[in-house]
C-alpha cells in the first residue's frame, strides 16, 4: 500500500509541472477566443470619443463581412504572397539542409553560416520592412544604383505596382524565415538513420536519388509541420506589408492581408466587426491546416 | 520527504508569482483613485503632496502633444520655464511633463482618447492637464467635456480681442463655449523656390511670379514650363490639397453621409492632368522622403503650399544645405487661399493646474510683447491682429527662410479670409483616406471610379456610423 501511494504521489508532480501552462493557456488563449467568439454578435465600437454599444445585433457584423465581399480579396492576397515567398524558401531550405547534413560534402565553417541564415529572422519584422520601404522608394539607393547603372530609364515607383509591392512582401518574408526552416529540416534530415543512406550509395544511388527516394520521403513528419507553421504563420502576415505599405496595403489594396484588414476595424475599436472577421479567419485556418494535413498525409500511404 | 516539501514551495512561488503579476495592477490602481479622488477638479493651489513619492511637491503640469512644436515655445518664450530634459521641464515649483507621441497612424489621438476615457479614475498627477488638437480634428474634442471651457480658467473674452476671430470660431462648441486658444494663424501662401524662378520665369520677385501661379490655369501652364527645364511643379500631387479641400461648398459629412465636394474633384483632376504630364514627379505621401527631397536644390521642386509653420517648422531651416537655409525661398499668395492646421492649446477637464494653464495661455497667445518674439525668433505667424498689422510693414520681421521678404502682410491678408465653418470632427480621416485612394488613379492602378469606391469602403471601415453611398 505504501509503495503504491508514493508512485500515485510522483504522477501528481506532473498534473502540478502542468498547472502553468493550462493557467497562460485559459489565459491568454482561451479566454481572448471565448470572448472574440462573444463579442462578433455584438454591436460594439467607438465614434471620436463616444461608445457606441455593445448592442446585441446577432449574426449581423457576419453578414455585413460575407456580403461586402472583401474577405476573398484579402484571402486571395495573403494566399498569393505566402505562396511567393514560400515556394522559394523551402527550396533553399532543403538545398541548403541537404548540403549542411551530406558528410560527403565535408563544409567547412558550417556553424558560421548556420548563424548567418538565421540572422535575418532576428531583425524586427517591421525594422526589416522600413528598411526595405527606405531602400526601395523612388529617391531611394535602390533606385539611384539603378539609374547610374543605366538599367533603369528612370526611377521606378517599386510602391505603386502590384507585383512589384507583392514581390517585395514575399522577398523579406522568404530572407526572414528561410533560416528558421533550414534548421528545422536539418534537424529532420539528421534523424535520418545514416545506414539508410549508406545502403543506398552501395547500391550505386546518384546524389539526386538519395535526395529524392530516401531524404524525401522520410522527411515527410517535419515537412507537414513546417508547411501547416508556415502557413499559419503566412495567414496572419502583418507587419511586413503593413509597413511597407504604410496600412494601405497599395496599389488598389492588392498587398493588403487578412489580419491588415483586420487592423482596419481596430481603427474605431470595432470589436464586433473585428471579431466576427476573426471568427472567419480561425475557420480558414482551421480548413486549410486540415487540407494540408491530409493531403500530405495521404500521400504517404500511396 | 524533504523533496516534496521543495516542489510545493517551488510550484506555489510559481503559480504565486503568476497570479501576483496578473493581478497587481488591478489592486493597485483603486488603491491610489481612493487617495486622490477628493481633490479632482479642485484649483491648481491645492497642495497635493499627501500621496506623492517623486521629489517634487507634488504638482505636476502634464503635457499631451504630437511633435516638440509647442514644447519650444513654452521653452523659448514662456517666462519662467526651465528645461530639465528632453521630456520634462519646470515653471516655478510645478513640474511640467511632456507626453509627445506622432501623429502618425493616428497614435497621438488613439494615446490621447486613451488616456481622456481614464481621465476620471487617474491620479491627479498623472491626469492630463494640457492637450493640443490640430484643426482637422479640433471639434471631436471641442463639443464633448474633456475639453474645460477657457472663461473656467479665468480668461475673459476682452483678453482675447486681438485674436482671429476664425481661431476662436472653430473651438467654440455648439453652446457657444471657447474651448481652446491658439498663439497661431495658418493662413498659407505659395513658396516658390527663388533659383527655379528665376530661370524660368526670368523674376523671384513675388509680384512677377504670382502672375504665372494666380489662377489653376495658369498654375497648369507654369508647370509645364517647369517641367520643360526639369522642376517638378509641386513635391507631390498631395501639396495642392489643401488649397481645394479648404474651398469646398460643404462638409465632408453631411445627416451621416459622406459628400465629395465638387471642389476636391477639380484637385483630382488637376493633379491626374499633372501626374500624366509628368509635371509632378511624386505621388508620394507628404511628410515622406520623396516629399522632403525638394527642400534641398537636388530635389527640383518649384513650389510648396503652406502657412507659416510649415516653413519654420518643417523645411529643414536648420540643415545647411537646404534651400530653406540659404534663404532661397519667397512666398506668394497663389491661385487661392487657404489655412493648413494650427495648433490649440485645449486645458483639460480635471485639470489641478487650472491658474497655470491660464497664465500659458494668456502670456503665448495674447501678451503681445511675447508674441512678437515669437514672430521674430521663430518666423510664425501669431494670433495677434493689431501686433501682426503693425510687423507687416517692418523689415526687421523679414523671414530669414525668404531671403529677407516679410510675407506677414499676406498672411493677415489670408487669415482675414480663413473660413473653418465646413470643418467637421471627420476630416482628419476623410481627407487622409481620400488621398490615399487617389494615389491609385494617379499611379494609373485604379479608374477614378474604383479609386472612389475604394475612399469609401475606407470611410465605411473607419468610422461604422457613416454611410458613403
Amino acid at each position: 500500500m505504501k509503495k503504491k501511494s508514493k508512485v500515485v504521489s510522483y504522477n501528481k508532480w506532473g498534473y502540478i509541472f502542468l498547472i502553468p501552462f493550462v493557467v497562460i493557456y485559459l489565459l491568454f488563449q482561451m479566454i481572448p477566443l471565448v470572448s472574440t467568439i462573444y463579442n462578433s454578435f455584438f454591436e460594439n465600437y467607438r465614434s471620436g470619443l463616444k461608445q457606441i454599444g455593445p448592442n446585441f445585433v446577432g449574426i449581423e457584423n457576419y453578414i455585413t463581412i460575407i456580403t461586402n465581399g472583401d474577405l476573398p480579396t484579402y484571402l486571395k492576397n495573403t494566399l498569393i504572397m505566402w505562396i511567393m515567398g514560400f515556394v522559394p524558401q523551402i527550396v533553399l531550405s532543403l538545398l541548403l539542409g541537404a548540403w549542411f547534413t551530406d558528410p560527403s560534402l565535408r563544409l567547412k565553417a558550417q556553424g558560421f553560416f548556420k548563424t548567418i541564415i538565421y540572422l535575418p529572422n532576428l531583425i524586427m519584422a517591421s525594422a526589416f520592412a522600413m528598411l526595405f520601404f527606405t531602400l526601395f522608394s523612388i529617391s531611394g539607393p535602390i533606385n539611384s544604383m539603378m539609374v547610374q547603372a543605366e538599367i533603369f530609364k528612370e526611377a521606378y515607383d517599386f510602391m505603386s505596382h502590384v507585383w512589384s509591392v507583392r514581390s517585395l512582401v514575399a522577398f523579406m518574408n522568404c530572407l526572414m524565415w528561410f533560416g528558421n526552416t533550414t534548421i528545422l529540416l536539418m534537424a529532420g534530415m539528421l534523424g535520418i538513420d545514416p545506414a539508410l543512406f549508406e545502403a543506398a550509395q552501395v547500391d550505386g544511388a546518384t546524389a539526386t536519388q538519395i535526395f529524392y527516394k530516401i531524404t524525401l520521403p522520410l522527411l515527410k513528419p517535419i515537412l507537414i509541420y513546417v508547411m501547416i507553421t508556415s502557413l499559419i504563420g503566412g495567414l496572419q502576415m502583418f507587419d511586413v506589408p503593413q509597413i511597407l505599405t504604410n496600412g494601405t496595403g497599395d496599389p488598389m489594396r492588392s498587398s493588403m492581408t487578412l489580419i491588415m484588414y483586420l487592423n482596419k476595424h481596430l481603427y474605431s475599436k470595432n470589436y464586433g466587426l473585428g471579431g466576427a472577421l476573426s471568427v472567419f479567419m480561425f475557420i480558414i485556418t482551421g480548413i486549410l491546416s486540415l487540407l494540408v494535413f491530409k493531403f500530405t498525409a495521404s500521400e504517404e500511404k500511396n | 520527504m524533504k523533496k516534496r516539501v521543495l516542489g510545493v514551495l517551488l510550484s506555489a512561488t510559481m503559480i504565486a508569482g503568476m497570479l501576483s503579476a496578473c493581478g497587481a495592477p488591478k489592486a493597485d490602481a483603486p488603491a491610489t483613485t481612493d487617495a486622490t479622488a477628493t481633490e479632482a477638479g479642485a484649483e491648481g493651489a491645492a497642495p497635493d503632496a499627501a500621496q506623492t513619492v517623486v521629489a517634487d511637491d507634488g504638482k505636476v503640469l502634464n503635457v499631451y502633444c504630437w511633435n516638440d512644436e509647442f514644447q519650444r515655445r513654452v521653452k523659448d518664450h514662456y517666462p519662467g520655464y526651465t528645461e530639465v530634459d528632453a521630456t520634462t521641464g519646470t515653471i516655478g515649483d510645478v513640474t511640467v511633463k511632456w507626453f509627445i507621441t506622432p501623429s502618425d497612424n493616428n497614435a497621438y489621438q488613439n494615446n490621447l482618447d486613451e488616456t481622456l476615457l481614464k481621465q476620471a479614475d487617474a491620479a491627479a498627477d498623472d491626469k492630463i492637464d494640457i492637450f493640443l488638437v490640430e484643426a482637422d480634428y479640433a471639434l471631436k474634442y471641442v463639443d464633448e467635456d474633456v475639453t474645460l471651457p477657457v472663461s473656467d480658467l479665468g480668461i475673459a473674452d476682452a483678453d482675447l480681442a486681438n485674436q482671429y476671430k476664425y481661431t476662436q470660431d472653430v473651438m467654440t462648441s455648439q453652446d457657444g463655449k471657447l474651448k481652446g486658444l491658439s498663439w497661431q494663424g495658418c493662413p498659407g501662401v505659395l513658396i516658390y523656390n527663388r533659383e527655379a524662378a528665376k530661370e524660368v520665369l526670368g523674376s523671384d520677385d513675388p509680384a512677377e511670379v504670382q502672375k504665372a501661379v494666380a489662377d489653376w490655369d495658369t498654375f497648369s501652364k507654369t508647370a509645364e514650363q517647369m517641367k520643360a527645364k526639369g522642376y517638378s511643379m509641386t513635391a507631390t500631387t498631395n501639396d495642392a490639397y489643401r488649397v481645394f479641400s479648404n474651398n469646398v461648398s460643404g462638409k465632408w459629412v453631411q445627416d451621416g453621409k459622406v459628400v465629395i465636394d465638387d471642389n476636391i474633384m477639380k484637385w483630382v483632376e488637376m493633379s491626374k492632368a499633372m501626374v500624366d504630364a509628368g509635371q509632378v514627379r511624386s505621388t508620394a505621401d507628404l511628410w515622406g522622403d520623396d516629399w522632403k527631397k525638394g527642400f534641398f536644390p537636388d530635389g527640383k521642386v518649384f513650389c510648396y503650399f503652406g502657412p507659416a509653420w510649415l516653413i519654420n517648422f518643417c523645411m529643414a531651416a536648420d540643415e545647411a544645405g537646404s534651400i530653406a537655409n540659404a534663404g532661397g525661398w519667397g512666398a506668394t499668395e497663389g491661385p487661392q487661399g487657404f489655412f493648413w492646421g494650427g495648433t490649440w492649446i485645449c486645458a483639460a477637464n480635471g485639470t489641478d493646474n487650472a491658474g497655470l494653464i491660464a497664465d500659458i495661455m494668456k502670456q503665448l497667445t495674447t501678451n503681445k510683447d511675447i508674441m512678437l518674439d515669437i514672430v521674430a525668433k521663430d518666423s510664425d505667424f501669431v494670433n495677434n491682429k493689431p501686433a501682426m498689422e503693425e510687423a507687416a510693414a517692418k523689415d526687421e520681421y523679414a523671414f530669414d527662410v525668404f531671403g529677407g521678404q516679410n510675407p506677414l502682410a499676406m498672411f493677415c491678408k489670408g487669415a482675414e479670409n480663413c473660413d473653418l465653418s465646413n470643418q467637421s470632427p471627420y476630416d482628419q480621416g476623410c481627407n487622409e483616406e481620400f488621398q490615399k485612394a487617389m494615389k491609385n488613379y494617379f499611379d494609373g492602378n485604379a479608374t477614378l471610379d474604383d479609386a472612389l469606391a475604394m475612399f469609401k469602403k475606407a470611410i465605411v471601415e473607419k468610422y461604422p456610423e457613416l454611410k458613403a453611398e
